[in-house]
Order: structure tokens, then C-alpha cells, then sequence
């Protein structure tokens, strides 16, 4: 059975009509949301399946089907599917993982009042993400990766009437838009360049040959090739996603979200969607490689951001206590080890890992979450503890992802692909501190996951809550099972003896193995640096564990101002507080004040001149043009007040006068006669 | 069509319908008259379908035009088209007006006399997108800013009075300068049919004639009808009428104001200033560049500082109409096709857009008034989705869609404009992302200010949408979905129009 490329949207199609179902039913419709986001998933996944076997049929070849979208100009504009090994893998772990953590939620979030919401937007959350991967154009996966945002975005803030969670979407949202808005540019750019957005195009596309070379032949400022420039834009997007030094800041606080989010979106899924956007465009990555007189190369950055963000997340969570922010700050520093393997140049590597790492940290979440809704929302490990023997199915599958995550040899999957990582690290010919950072990365997270195992299983319970914990319900244990399964068999699938992934992921189809022996050095050595994060964490917390929630960390007694600093997130959030957070409140106060006083005073004054102008006129009106005409006619009106102060309206007044003047002229007649 | 002159239907429906209110509105009852108004604001939408049916967007030129001699002596005619732009325009005037007439159901104020106002105001703004002589599309142009000062002078709020007469004296004042312009055309021409001025600006003749008038004349004359457009649609720094006017003038009013009016003033870039005057606007362009970008960013930034809900939105529809004017003046700066083409695809596109959401917002913020009874600041609310979920999923939507995101309608028009600029001054794209960002922030702030948290007290006791508001809202929600996946149905009106335009870069 094979499925044409024409047919991969029914991927994300089926999540989103589940979406759909989920949003229109009304808020009763609890059964029906839920059952028809499991449904689709399943479905999805099924044929993720088929997907898997076609494109493992032929490994190099990349199925495209491409579609108009709109028209532009005289053209088209085209979006696209592609089936390859990397997609088909992606296809399938996600909705694997994602059907397991859905069946969990049914359990986690069984009284919540938004239950059918929740389902709606996970379903969303799962198309989009699927929409990202069988992506055949840049803006298809940048539509798809806006999607998953506001996936992320509604499902931190789940729980909207916490500020806190309010808060932290809002900032998740932000950060990643930062880094969405390089994404952004990089995708112009390559479309201004290339004239194109698809990946893959029968030799038009811009991972193929001829959009390559003439990206890798120009030069932009600074002598950057801008092959590098568009990378670096590209790879802006990737560090905000997965929560990559200097963006992570949004991740430790997107744990505000219900743990099943922070399994599926957080940990598992769309954070790993940055490490596989950059291997989708690897070869655009890639196309400086060759080039000798640049001043960076792409993957150079790629490769020091990975290993910067790899050692430092491991620092913070050490100093933790949290569950939750623990295994954020673990994610964080994961996604590091992915990038760094990205960076120096084994893609595949990194691909690995991610699938590893998103069964085993799915796990961990999960078990997180069934800890966390056994101990009545007890998140802080200082006041759990004794849960081992009260929820064994927890304890075991968790130690087992711990197992993993830490890189415990030969039998978990984790150690094949860190190793694999550290390996590339190691024969990187540009430097050797990234490799230097990811070994201590390596003692630092078999120590913090020590101390995590030991403050949450061990010792005495430490608070009502803990006392009171009890197994989960199947429908949550059993995913914790399954995940368990996976994150120990999953390694085996790309041991150096039988690199089969690699080989699938590279198009080959001839698995080449090499004897272990031609490694030893390095796994040797990775073996006793887990053996010493181990042994110290044991040592500091297996051995006498924590009496009270309120005692202190036997690490914050030894070392209390670093332990300090590095509890505070290395006090990244009060930096960005002081200096962007800032320069983003005094810009809006200068453009209000440039409203106000400049624009508006502007207008105003203009308004004022108006009126002076009409004030002015009117003046000069009343006191020259008015004034003289008013002279004249006071000079008539004056005597004319005086005649007028004549007429009484007295009719004997008037007969008065009559007479008095009729004698005057009689008088001046006679008298005038008389001359 | 010589027989049905669809045209003048479509101008004069709605002051068809103003007179019939004037006649009969007075002895029949407030619903009554209400209806009538809904009914005769609807006759656009109506007639715009006829004539969407029988559009042939091939076709560059006008359609379905009528033209008849008018003042022989001045050689005016009265002359009606309609090409890609105008039935963008005309159907987002219908698709916008009766949803504005619904926002306003509940006003109680002399509900015919809102009436009569309102389809005066919309038959003017028909006759500004369809007219192609000055003359008259001059008249329609100022005679819309009549029904506007009634309707924010009367139904407004408590600062209503000083912002209509603002509005009104600052459009008048940009009128006057448009006017001076056009009279020095008239005189170097003889002339004042677009078609006509457009031809002799291709053939290169119109700046000559100008200059005979003087040597500074053509510019004289560009700077005045620039000048009349800026404060219309407005370009950053005329725009500081908009935020009082958009924030007094009633909802449904606003809307209008929004969602058709600031359209007025792009498409007189795009139809007058752009056919008439290629190369002053090339040489400016640089210029104008910079205006339009503190649009983008200052609008942007600007509206992270209100606290006034309308304010706000005002503010991001300077932002969102800084977009068009970027687009457009990089068009006109540079000469690159292909990127000329998504650019102002981007532009038309972004017109109808932000249409429906920014009146969408506005009609969720006149929803929250209606609520508190008059307060909207950021602050007087919160979880509000708890007590009103269906209403804060719409507001959601309109919200996303208006902050761009991909899926909804604004992200394909900001993605063409982003395109497009880049290709032709890709420091400007840069810089405008700035606009993106700030946009997202002050967005969001609205919704968790708004939306989230504990139920605010005074909250608790919204209740969620009535049938009239889910009417008003339904539509425009349902448009952002469907032109978020399928931009298409949109640009197939005027992707050929665009194509030649592009192709004949001036």
C-alpha cells in the first residue's frame, strides 16, 4: 500500500476537521470532542503508516505534489506536499505520541469544565504541527508554524483565568514572534532571490541545485554570502521555537499550561520543530559549507547557539524545584544537543535525537502530570517525595525516561543518540568548545535527573498532598507503558552496528555498520561522565534524602549565591525586563508623546494660528473698517438722539409744541413785516 | 447595458432608500425604520452580486459604464465605471454597510434620522469608488463628510462634538488643497475625466500643459491632491484626526468610518494620484516611504500607549493602512514587476481585509460598551471569556485575524505587501516587521487585559451575544476564515487589473 504525495494533506486534515467538530459542538459535547480528536489522530496516524512504508520504499526520492494557491501577477502562486524519510519519521512520531497523550488528557483533564475545548484546540495544535511537517513550501510551513503558535499559545493560557498563565501565552506568543519575524525576512529574501517558495519543484525549488549556487554566489553586506544571511534569518525563527539561547525565556513559563500540553507541545513536538525546520533546509544551511573566505558560515552559528543553549539549560535545571521547570529546563537543554548536531553537521543526528527525545521526554512529562494529579497539583519536589512505593507504575516507567534522558548505556534509546551527537561534536574541525560544553552537559544532566528522581520518589512523603497520592487510572498509566517501551526500543533502530535511520534519513538503502569497537573511546568516556553525574547526584540526595520540604538543598548550603543565581534562570527575565522591556515602553511613550505634543500640537497650533488670524481680522474689522463707518454714523446718530429725545409720543406735548411754534411764526411774520 | 443602468443603481439605492425614510420613516415605528435602512443599505450588495455575475476581471478596463454630457460648458460628463478595484470596494461598502446598520439596531436616538444619515454617507462613498469624473466624484467625496458630522456630532460620545468638527474641518481643508489642484488641471487641460487625465499623464503630456501655467505648477498641483488624499486615508503625520473621530463617533459609525471610508482615500492613491502623476510620486516616493513606515511603526507603538479600547483599534488602523500606503509608494519608488505585482495585490487585498476585521473589532468594542454602559478603558475589565464565551471566541478570531495570523484573511495581504516591498526597498520590509511585532503585543494585551484573568467586578453580570450582535458578527468571522484559505475568491477580481498595472509600471 503507498500513498501519493497528492493525498498527504488527509495528515493534517483529519486533526483539523476534529478541531472543527470540537469547536461547534456545544460545551455538553464532552464525548464527542474527545472521541473525535482521538479518532482523527488514530486515523492520522494509520496513514502516517502507509506514508512511512512509501517513502521508505524508495528513501531518496522526495514525492512532491504541488497545487496553485492563488494567482499573483501573471503566475501562480504555489503551496506543495512532500513525502521523504524525514517527513514520513516526523509524520509518524507525532501522531504516535500525540494519540498516547490524548488518551492521557481523557484522564488528566477529566474536571476540567473545558474539557471539549481542550480537545479542540490539541486537535488543532496536532494539524498544524502535521501541516508544518508534510510541508512542501517555506511559507506553507511558516503558515503551519504560526498555527502551532497559536496552538501553544491558547494552551498555555488554558487555564486564562490565572494571571499567570494569561502572562506567560502572552510572552510565549511574543518571544517566538521575535524570532518568527527573521523567519519572516529569510523566507522574503529566498522568495526575492529564488522566485520561489517550494522546497522541491523538479529543479526549480530552492533546496535544488540551481536556486543553491546562485544563493551561494552573492554577496551581501559585510561580505556575508547570502546563502548565510538567508540561513541565519531562517535559523531566527528555529531559536525562538525551540526555546534556543537567546530566546528560551518563554519556555520554562509556557509550564503554566496543563502538563499534557507541556508533554505534547513543549517537550515532545512543536519546540523540536525548529531542529527540523533546519534540517529541512539543510542543504540551503549547507550551501556556504565549501565557500572558504566568508566571514561565518551558517551552521557555525547554528552549532555554538546549540551547544551555549545545551550547557546552560542544564545548569538552571539543576537548581530548580519545580517538576515541571526541571524537565523545561531539560527540554531546553536537549534541544541544545539537537542544534549542536545540526551545527557541526550531522543532521541525521540531530533527527535522532529529536525522535528519541520526544518519546522519552513525552514520558517524563506524563509521568510529571500523573504525579502532579496524584498529589492534588504538588508541583514543588521539595514537598513530594515517597511516591515510589504509592505509584509504582509512575516510578518505574519514569526512572525508566529518566534512563534515557540521562544516556544510561546500551539499553535505553537516548544514549545511541546522544552519542551520536557527542561523536559528531567531536570530529567538528571549526572548535572544540561546543564538544567541551556538550560532555558537561552530559554530567549535568545525569545530576539534576538524580536529583529530580531522588526529591520525588524517595524519602519520606512531605506534605498531606504526597501522602495521599495514589495510582492513576489505567487510561494514564497505560500511555506512561507504551512511551516506557519506546524510549528504550527506540535506540536500536540506529545503533552505530546497524545505523538503520541514518541510512533511511541519507536516501540510502544499504545499512553499513561499523563494530562498536571503532567508537570506544568517546562512549567510553560519555559512560563515565554519566557514571560521575550520577554518583554525585546520588551522593547529595539518594543517599540521605530531604527530611522536610523546608530543609535546604545540600547544593544551595555548599554554594548558595550560584545556587541562587542559577535558581533565578540566571536572571535572563530581569535583563530583557531592563533593557527591551524598556526600550518597548519608551517607544510607546515617544510615539504617544510625538502624538500628543508634535502631530496633535501641530494641528493645534495650526487651529490656534486659524484663530488668531480670525481674531486679528476681526479686530482690524471692528476698530478701522467697522470704526470709521461707526464715526459717520455717530456723528448722525448724536443730533439724531437729541431730535429723537423730541419725540415723546405725548400728544399734548406734541399740540405743545404746535403751538408754541405756530406763535413763533406769526411772531417772526409780524416782526419780519414790521422791518 | 444600455438598458439598466446597474451603476447609478448602485449609488443611488441607498438614497433612494434616505427618502423613502424621509417620507414614510415618520408614521411607521423605530424597527420599522430600521428595517428600511437595513434593507436599502443591502441594495448594494444586491447589485454588486448582479454585477459580479456578469464581471469579467479579464477585461482590464471599466465596465457597465454610463456616461452622459452633463454641464456641456465645463465639459463635465457624468461618468460611472467599474473595474477590479472599484467592485473590491463596492462589495466591501455592501458587505460593511448593513453590518453597520445591525451594530446600530439598538440605537434609540432618532433611529430614521440615523438612518438617513447613514445611507447618505453610503451612497456618497459608492459614488467616490464608481465616479470617473472629477467633477462629481468631487461632490461625492465632500458630500460624505456631511452624514459623517451629523452621525458623530449627535450619536457620539462626550467628546463627540469637538472630534466631528475636527474631522470635518481638517478632510475639508485637504479637500481645498485637492480642489486648488484640480482646477489648475482643468484649466491647463480642459479636462477632468480620470480616463482622459491618465492618458495624457502616460503620454507625458499632462506635466508640460501644467508647466504652462508656471513652472512650479505640477508640482503645485501634485502636492495639493497628495495632500487632499493623506489626510483622507490618513498618512502618518495627517492622521491625527482619526483617533478622536474613530473613538467618539457611535459603532456602527465607526465601522464605517473604518471599514469603508479609509479605503476612500487609498483608492484615490491608486486611481488618481498614482495614474496622474507617475513622476512627481516616483520622485517623492523616497520620501513618502518614511511617512508611510512611521505609520507602520509610531501608529503601532502609539496604540500599545491607549488605554481607550476604540483609541486602540484606531491606532492599528493607522498601522494597517500604513501598510498599503508602504506598498504602494515602493511600487512607485522602484520598478521591479514581479515584485510591483505582489505588492499591490498585497495592497487591494489589505484594503478588504482590514475592512472586515477592523470593523469587526470596533463592533466588539461597541459590543463591551453596550455592556459596561459607557466605560471601555484596557483596564475596567477581565474574564470576560469566563461570563461570555461565545463572544470572546469571536473577538478572538477578529483579533488574530487583524494581528495577521496565517489562516485568517489579514495574513495573505500583509504577506504579498511584505513581498512586494521587500523586493523593491528591503530596508523598508525590515523595518516594518517592527509594526508586526508591535501589533502582536498590543493585540494581545487587549485580549488577556480584556478576556483574561479573574472576572472583574461588574463583569460577572455580561451576558453573552443577543441574536442582533451574532448576526452583525457571524458574517465578517466567517469572511476571515474563508479568505484566510481561499485569498483567491478575492483576487481573481482584480489580479488581472493588477497584472497590467504591474507590467505597465510607469
Amino acid at each position: 500500500m503507498t500513498l501519493s504525495a497528492q493525498y498527504l494533506w488527509l495528515i493534517p486534515a483529519l486533526p483539523l476537521a476534529a478541531a472543527a467538530v470540537g469547536a461547534l459542538v456545544p460545551r455538553t459535547g464532552r464525548a464527542l470532542a474527545a472521541g473525535a480528536a482521538i479518532a482523527a489522530l488514530v486515523a492520522s496516524f494509520l496513514v502516517s503508516c502507509v506514508a512511512l512504508v512509501t517513502a521508505l520504499a524508495d528513501p531518496a526520492a522526495k514525492l512532491v505534489y504541488n497545487f496553485a494557491w492563488f494567482d499573483l501577477g501573471a503566475g501562480v502562486f504555489r503551496l506543495g506536499w512532500l513525502l521523504d524519510p524525514l517527513t514520513a519519521f516526523m509524520c509518524v512520531m507525532v501522531t504516535f505520541v500525540g494519540t498516547l497523550i490524548f488518551i492521557f488528557s481523557l484522564g488528566y483533564m477529566k474536571a476540567d469544565a473545558n474539557f471539549k475545548q481542550f480537545f479542540c484546540f490539541l486537535s488543532l495544535f496536532a494539524a498544524a504541527m502535521l501541516g508544518l511537517i508534510v510541508a512542501n513550501s517555506l511559507l506553507l510551513l511558516f503558515i503551519s508554524w504560526e498555527l502551532v503558535g497559536l496552538a501553544s499559545y491558547l494552551l498555555i493560557g488554558f487555564w486564562f483565568h490565572k494571571p499567570s498563565a494569561a502572562a506567560a501565552a502572552k510572552k510565549a506568543f511574543i518571544t517566538t514572534r521575535i524570532g518568527d519575524l527573521g523567519l519572516l525576512l529569510g523566507l522574503l529574501w529566498l522568495y526575492d532571490s529564488t522566485g520561489s517558495l517550494l522546497f522541491f519543484d523538479g529543479g526549480a525549488g530552492v533546496l535544488e541545485a540551481a536556486a543553491l549556487g546562485s544563493l551561494a554566489a552573492q554577496v551581501t553586506v559585510g561580505g556575508l554570502v547570502v546563502s548565510t544571511a538567508i540561513g541565519l534569518l531562517i535559523f531566527c525563527g528555529a531559536i525562538g521555537k525551540s526555546g534556543q539561547f537567546p530566546l528560551h525565556v518563554w519556555l520554562p513559563d509556557a509550564m503554566e499550561g496543563p502538563t499534557p500540553v507541556s508533554a505534547l507541545i513543549h517537550a515532545a513536538t512543536m519546540v523540536a520543530a525548529g531542529v527540523f525546520l533546519i534540517a529541512r533546509v539543510y542543504p540551503l544551511m549547507q550551501a556556504d559549507a565549501l565557500l572558504a573566505a566568508v566571514p561565518v558560515h551558517a551552521l557555525t552559528v547554528v552549532a555554538f547557539i546549540g551547544a551555549i543553549t545545551a550547557l546552560m539549560g542544564a545548569c538552571i535545571a539543576v537548581a530548580q524545584n519545580d517538576i515541571k521547570r526541571v524537565l523545561a529546563f531539560s527540554t531546553v537543554s536537549q534541544l541544545g544537543y539537537m542544534m549542536l548536531a545540526l551545527g557541526v553537521g550531522s543532521w541525521v543526528a540531530a533527527i535522532f535525537h529529536l525522535l528519541t527525545h520526544a518519546f522519552f521526554k513525552a514520558l517524563l512529562f506524563l509521568g510529571a502530570g500523573s504525579v502532579i494529579h496524584a498529589a492534588h497539583h504538588e508541583q514543588d519536589i521539595r514537598s513530594l517525595g515517597g511516591l515510589s512505593a504509592k505509584m509504582k507504575v509512575t516510578f518505574v516507567t519514569f526512572a525508566l525516561g529518566t534512563c534515557a534522558l540521562v544516556g544510561v548505556p546500551l539499553f535505553f534509546s537516548g544514549f545511541w543518540s546522544k552519542e551520536a551527537i557527542l561523536h559528531a561534536a567531536h570530529g567538528w574541525d571549526v572548535s572544540h568548545l561546543p564538544f567541551y560544553a556538550a560532555v558537561l552537559g552530559v554530567v549535568l544532566t545525569a545530576f539534576y535527573n538524580t536529583r529530580l528522581m531522588a526529591e520525588t520518589f524517595f524519602g519520606k512523603p512531605r506534605s498531606p498532598a504526597a501522602e495521599h497520592a495514589h495510582e492513576n487510572s489505567p487510561v494514564m498509566t497505560l500511555p506512561l507503558v507504551v512511551l516506557a517501551v519506546c524510549a528504550v526500543v527506540l535506540g536500536f533502530l540506529n545503533t552505530p552496528v546497524w545505523p538503520w535511520l541514518d541510512t533511511m534519513l541519507l536516501g540510502k538503502t544499504e545499512v553499513h555498520g561499523h563494530s562498536l569497537m571503532e567508537g570506544a573511546g568517546l562512549m567510553g568516556l560519555s559512560v563515565v561522565l554519566v557514571a560521575l553525574g550520577l554518583g554525585a547526584g546520588w551522593a547529595l540526595y539518594g543517599r540521605r534524602t530531604r527530611v522536610s520540604a523546608t530543609a535546604p538543598d545540600p547544593l544551595a548550603v555548599k554554594a548558595p549565591r550560584l545556587m541562587a543565581f542559577l535558581a533565578a534562570k540566571l536572571k535572563f527575565d530581569e535583563l530583557y525586563d531592563a533593557t527591551v522591556g524598556r526600550l518597548n515602553s519608551a517607544s510607546a511613550a515617544f510615539a504617544d508623546f510625538l502624538e500628543f505634543w508634535v502631530w496633535g500640537g501641530l494641528v493645534t497650533l495650526l487651529a490656534r494660528l486659524g484663530e488668531f488670524t480670525g481674531l486679528v481680522n476681526r479686530e482690524t474689522d471692528e476698530r478701522t473698517l467697522n470704526g470709521g463707518f461707526d464715526n459717520v454714523s455717530e456723528q448722525v446718530r448724536g443730533p439724531g438722539r437729541v431730535y429723537s429725545r423730541a419725540q415723546t409720543g405725548d400728544v399734548h406735548g406734541y399740540l405743545r409744541f404746535l403751538a408754541l411754534g405756530f406763535v413763533v411764526l406769526v411772531l417772526l411774520v409780524v416782526m419780519g413785516g414790521a422791518k | 447595458m444600455k438598458s439598466l443602468p446597474l451603476l447609478s443603481l448602485i449609488v443611488f439605492a441607498p438614497w433612494a432608500g434616505a427618502v423613502v425614510l424621509a417620507f414614510v420613516g415618520r408614521h411607521v415605528g423605530a424597527n420599522a425604520n430600521r428595517t428600511i435602512a437595513l434593507l436599502s443599505s443591502f441594495s448594494t450588495l444586491a447589485l454588486a452580486g448582479v454585477a459580479l455575475a456578469s464581471f469579467d476581471p479579464a477585461a482590464v478596463g471599466y465596465q457597465f459604464t454610463e456616461r452622459h454630457a452633463w454641464i456641456s460648458a465645463l465639459h463635465v460628463d457624468y461618468h460611472l465605471g467599474l473595474d477590479g478595484l472599484s467592485l473590491l470596494l463596492v462589495l466591501l461598502t455592501g458587505i460593511i454597510s448593513p453590518l453597520c446598520l445591525l451594530a446600530s439596531w439598538r440605537v434609540g436616538r432618532c433611529p430614521r434620522a440615523f438612518g438617513m444619515l447613514f445611507l447618505l454617507l453610503q451612497g456618497a462613498a459608492l459614488g467616490v469608488f464608481l465616479a470617473l469624473d472629477f467633477f462629481h466624484w468631487f461632490v461625492f467625496w465632500e458630500l460624505s463628510l456631511v452624514p459623517a458630522f451629523f452621525l458623530i456630532k449627535i450619536w457620539g460620545g462626550p467628546g463627540a462634538s469637538r472630534a466631528a468638527y475636527q474631522f470635518v474641518i481638517y478632510t475639508l481643508a485637504g479637500g481645498a488643497c485637492m480642489l486648488l489642484g484640480f482646477a489648475a488641471l482643468y484649466v491647463a487641460t480642459g479636462t477632468l475625466n480620470f480616463t482622459e487625465l491618465a492618458q495624457l499623464a502616460a503620454a507625458g503630456e499632462l506635466a508640460p500643459k501644467l508647466a504652462t501655467l508656471g513652472t512650479f505648477w505640477p508640482q503645485v498641483v501634485f502636492v495639493g491632491v497628495l495632500l487632499g488624499l493623506a489626510v483622507k486615508v490618513p498618512l502618518f503625520p495627517f492622521h491625527t484626526w482619526l483617533p478622536p473621530a474613530y473613538a467618539e463617533a457611535p459603532t456602527g459609525v465607526s465601522m464605517f468610518l473604518t471599514g469603508v471610508m479609509s479605503k476612500m482615500g487609498v483608492y484615490g492613491f491608486l486611481r488618481i494620484l498614482w495614474p496622474l502623476f507617475p513622476e512627481p510620486l516616483h520622485a517623492a516616493a523616497p520620501c513618502l516611504l518614511w511617512l508611510a513606515l512611521g505609520g507602520v511603526v509610531l501608529g503601532a507603538f502609539a496604540a500599545m500607549k491607549q488605554t481607550d479600547l476604540k483609541r486602540m483599534i484606531a491606532y492599528s488602523s493607522i498601522n494597517h493602512l500604513s501598510y498599503c500606503l508602504l506598498a504602494l509608494f515602493a511600487v512607485a519608488g522602484a520598478s521591479k514587476p514581479d515584485a510591483a505585482a505582489a505588492a499591490l495585490s498585497g495592497t487591494l487585498l489589505q484594503m478588504f481585509n482590514h475592512g472586515l476585521s477592523a470593523a469587526a473589532l470596533f463592533a466588539c468594542v461597541g459590543i463591551i460598551e453596550a455592556r459596561s454602559g459607557g466605560p471601555r478603558g484596557l483596564n475596567d475589565f477581565g474574564g470576560l471569556r469566563t461570563v461570555t464565551p461565545l463572544f470572546a471566541g469571536f473577538c478572538g478570531i477578529a483579533l488574530f485575524s487583524s494581528l495577521g495570523l496565517p489562516g485568517l484573511n489579514g495574513f495573505v495581504g500583509e504577506f504579498l505587501i511584505f513581498r512586494g516591498v521587500f523586493g523593491l526597498a528591503p530596508w523598508a520590509a525590515g523595518v516594518a516587521c517592527l509594526g508586526l511585532l508591535a501589533t502582536a503585543l498590543f493585540l494581545l494585551t487587549f485580549w488577556q487585559r480584556v478576556f483574561h484573568g479573574p472576572v472583574a467586578a461588574g463583569v460577572a453580570a455580561f451576558r453573552d451575544l443577543d441574536r442582533v450582535e451574532f448576526l452583525t458578527l457571524l458574517p465578517l468571522v466567517i469572511l476571515m476564515f474563508l479568505l484566510g484559505v481561499l485569498p483567491q475568491i478575492v483576487i481573481a477580481l482584480f489580479n488581472p487589473l493588477v497584472t497590467a498595472w504591474a507590467a505597465n509600471l510607469p
